[in-house]
Order: C-alpha cells, then sequence, then structure tokens
C-alpha cells in the first residue's frame, strides 16, 4: 500500500508529466484555451492511459517476456495502444452515447500523445507489476488532467491582459507553463 | 538535383520543423538540457527520418491506402528499434543520456507527418532529401535551444567551460522551467520577425493542419478541435 501511495503521489505531482517529464506537450499547449475543453481533454487522458498502461502491462509480462522479445516493446506497444484508442471509440459510440459525446471528440488526438505509449514505456522501465502499472497510469492522467485545468483557467484570465505583440500567442502560454513548473518543484518537498 | 537542394532549403528554413511549424515539442524541450544531446537526439531522429522516408517512398505503391497509416507506423517504429539497439551498443553514453525519449521518436509528429504529406507520393530520391532536410532542420532547432540552455544554465557550450571554475550560472535553465522559457523567447523572437513581415503568429494547436497525418486524427479524418 505504501508502495503504491509513493508511485502515486510521485508520478501526479514530483514528477508531473507535463510540467517535468515533457509529455504531452501538444494537447497541453493546444486544447488548453478554454477550461471545459481542457477539462474534457484531460478526462479522455485519464480514461485512455489507465486502460492502456493496464492492456501493455498484461501484454508485456503474459506475451513479451515468456517468448523473450521484450525488444519488440515499442512496435508492440504503439500498435496496441492505436487498435486501443479505436476499439474504446468504437464501443463507447455503439454502448455509451454519453460518455461518448462528452470525450469522443478527444479520443483521436490522443494515440499521438506521447504521453500514453511514454507511460507505457515507464511501467516496464521501472519493472512495475500489474497492480503498480494501472495505479502508475492513472496517477500520471491525473497529474496531466490537473495541469491542463489550471493551465486552461490562467489562459482564460490571461487573455484581457496587456500583452507585447510578439509574446501574444504561443510565447506567453510557455512563460506561463514555465511558472507553473517552477511552482510544482515545491511537490519535491513531498518526497 | 535542383529539386533535391530545394527539399534542404525547404526542411533547414522554410519549414523548419522547429522554429517554423512547431512540431516534435516533447524532445525539444526534454531533451535539450546541453547541446550535446540537442545534437545526439536531433540526429538520432534525421537517421529514422531518412530510413523511413525512403522505404515508405519505395512501398508508397504497394502499401494500399486504408491501411497506409498503421503500416507507415510499424515501419518506423521498426526502424526506431533498429536505431535504438544501435545506441545502446555503441554510443551507450548518448542512450543514457536520452533514455525513454528514443523510444519516443515513434510519436514524433514529424516523422509520420512526412511520411503522410510527403514521402508516400513522390519519388525515393526527393523523398531521401526531405528527410534530411527536416531533420537536419530539427538538429538545427535542438541544437540552437541546447546551445542557449547550457550556456545560461552550466556556463559551457559542447561541455567546453567559458566561465571560472565558481562563477554562479543560472541553475533553473538546465531544470524543466528554463526550456519553456528559453522556447517562450525564441517563439517570442520568431513572432516579431514574422509580424513584421506581415505573417501569422507561430501556433501549437492540435489541429489537423498542424498535425498532418498525426495518426488517428487522419485515419478518421478528423481531429480539428477549437480548444
Amino acid at each position: 500500500m505504501g508502495k503504491l501511495l509513493t508511485i502515486a503521489v510521485g508520478s501526479a505531482f514530483i514528477n508531473n508529466v507535463v510540467l517535468s517529464q515533457f509529455l504531452g506537450i501538444c494537447p497541453f499547449l493546444g486544447v488548453s484555451k478554454k477550461v471545459k475543453t481542457a477539462a474534457g481533454m484531460g478526462s479522455a487522458v485519464v480514461f485512455v492511459i489507465t486502460l492502456a498502461s493496464f492492456v501493455t502491462s498484461l501484454i508485456y509480462k503474459f506475451l513479451l517476456l515468456p517468448f523473450n522479445i521484450t525488444y519488440l516493446q515499442t512496435i508492440v506497444f504503439i500498435l496496441v495502444i492505436a487498435a486501443l484508442v479505436q476499439f474504446v471509440e468504437m464501443y463507447l459510440k455503439k454502448k455509451m452515447q454519453g460518455l461518448y459525446n462528452a470525450l469522443g471528440v478527444y479520443l483521436p488526438l490522443i494515440t499521438t500523445n506521447c504521453a500514453v505509449l511514454g507511460v507505457a514505456l515507464k511501467n516496464v522501465q521501472n519493472s512495475y507489476n500489474i497492480l503498480e502499472s494501472v495505479v502508475n497510469g492513472l496517477a500520471v492522467s491525473v497529474g496531466f488532467l490537473v495541469a491542463i485545468v489550471i493551465m486552461a483557467g490562467i489562459r482564460e484570465k490571461i487573455q484581457y491582459n496587456n500583452i507585447p505583440e510578439a509574446f501574444k500567442g504561443t510565447p506567453i502560454v510557455l512563460v506561463t507553463a514555465g511558472l507553473m513548473a517552477i511552482a510544482f518543484f515545491g511537490f519535491s518537498g513531498l518526497r | 538535383m535542383n529539386r533535391s537542394i530545394e527539399r534542404l532549403y525547404n526542411g533547414l528554413i522554410r519549414e523548419n520543423p522547429t522554429l517554423v511549424l512547431m512540431l516534435g515539442m516533447c524532445p525539444t524541450l526534454a531533451v535539450t538540457t546541453s547541446a550535446i544531446n540537442g545534437v545526439g537526439m536531433g540526429l538520432t531522429t534525421t537517421v529514422v527520418l531518412v530510413m523511413s522516408n525512403l522505404l515508405i517512398s519505395m512501398l508508397r505503391k504497394v502499401i494500399p491506402d486504408r491501411v497506409r497509416i498503421p503500416a507507415f507506423i510499424v515501419i518506423i517504429a521498426s526502424f526506431v528499434t533498429i536505431v535504438q539497439l544501435l545506441l545502446q551498443a555503441y554510443i551507450p553514453s548518448l542512450y543514457a543520456a536520452l533514455g525513454i525519449y528514443i523510444p519516443l521518436i515513434v510519436v514524433n509528429c514529424i516523422i509520420l507527418g512526412r511520411a503522410e504529406a510527403y514521402a508516400s507520393k513522390n519519388p525515393v530520391l526527393p523523398s531521401v532529401f526531405d528527410g534530411i532536410g527536416m531533420g537536419l532542420g530539427f538538429t538545427v532547432g535542438l541544437t540552437l535551444i541546447g546551445i542557449v540552455r547550457e550556456a545560461l544554465g552550466a556556463g559551457s557550450v559542447f561541455g567546453f567551460r567559458f566561465l571560472p571554475k565558481d562563477a554562479e550560472t543560472l541553475t533553473i535553465f538546465i531544470l524543466a522551467p528554463g526550456a519553456f522559457f528559453v522556447l517562450a523567447i525564441l517563439t517570442a523572437a520568431m513572432n516579431k520577425i514574422r509580424l513584421k513581415k506581415g505573417k501569422d503568429r507561430l501556433e501549437i494547436s492540435c489541429s489537423r493542419e498542424n498535425c498532418k497525418g498525426c495518426i488517428n486524427a487522419s485515419c478518421t479524418g478528423r481531429g480539428d478541435i477549437d480548444g
């Protein structure tokens, strides 16, 4: 239990996936203009990463390890993730209309989110078991959700500020992300 | 021959992936803690990009249109795995420094983007030069950011320290926030030039246009979010 908690806090806050690991930068900067869409994107990421870490760790343990083909992990993982996202999308569309309407538009964008593959590879690198992988996946993606929602909140306010012409748009967002990364340094005291 | 030179110019200057298209931001921010890491990551990506462009261009008439994206991904992932194993064997220091960002080259937008936008439609030779141009453009971008971060954060460039031994440096620039700050200043400078020329500001967005050929977005023909 203690180890799970350490993994969870470590992955969600201390080594925040966007602000200190730089994974998933594209949606973090691209889909954070409004809090509502940011929350939608974040929830979709939580859903996909948690599911993907479960599936990839199953495959690693029962397929790649026994047959001694771990060097194929990158190829296998990216294909599994791409297929998984497609299946999730189809399943939600058929069976869970409500959830599909909330998350559907974000799902196609998530496969390219390097955080998904990054988490799967990190799980293997740190030799987590299946439960630990799922907890790690959940924690990483919650960290992403927290970061993107805070970012969107700040951007909604920044809109009304008087910024130098050249800094409008992407540069000021990057400055904001840098300041957030400094703030997240504070969490390393939790260790 | 002219076309090949045009491709090199296009990748290095006109459509520079880091400075103009703003693609592949994850490795750009993550591995540029020193100039040498920037060069290493850039060249590694270049090798994968050239090889995948070569093979995809050769197979462009064989791969059925409907399954092209999964086919491209398998090709790219295979080259990434080969390069990863080679680095592990022959340049272990770079392998250790780049770590998880080597396998993550698979999801780098630039590579799949070039496969989809160029190599799958053009002959072999221009495709190879397109890969070299884009790859070197990426390398130049990463090296620039790496030089700035290393100079400010560690007082050295390519490992050669130019400050006195006990001089204080701005360590924050080799930590995570520094990556964001350096890229912000760089983008602002590019914006200043572009605004003067009457062009649009640079923008990172998750629309299909910016991420041409990004895995699922192009499979399903949608994926624009005005977030």
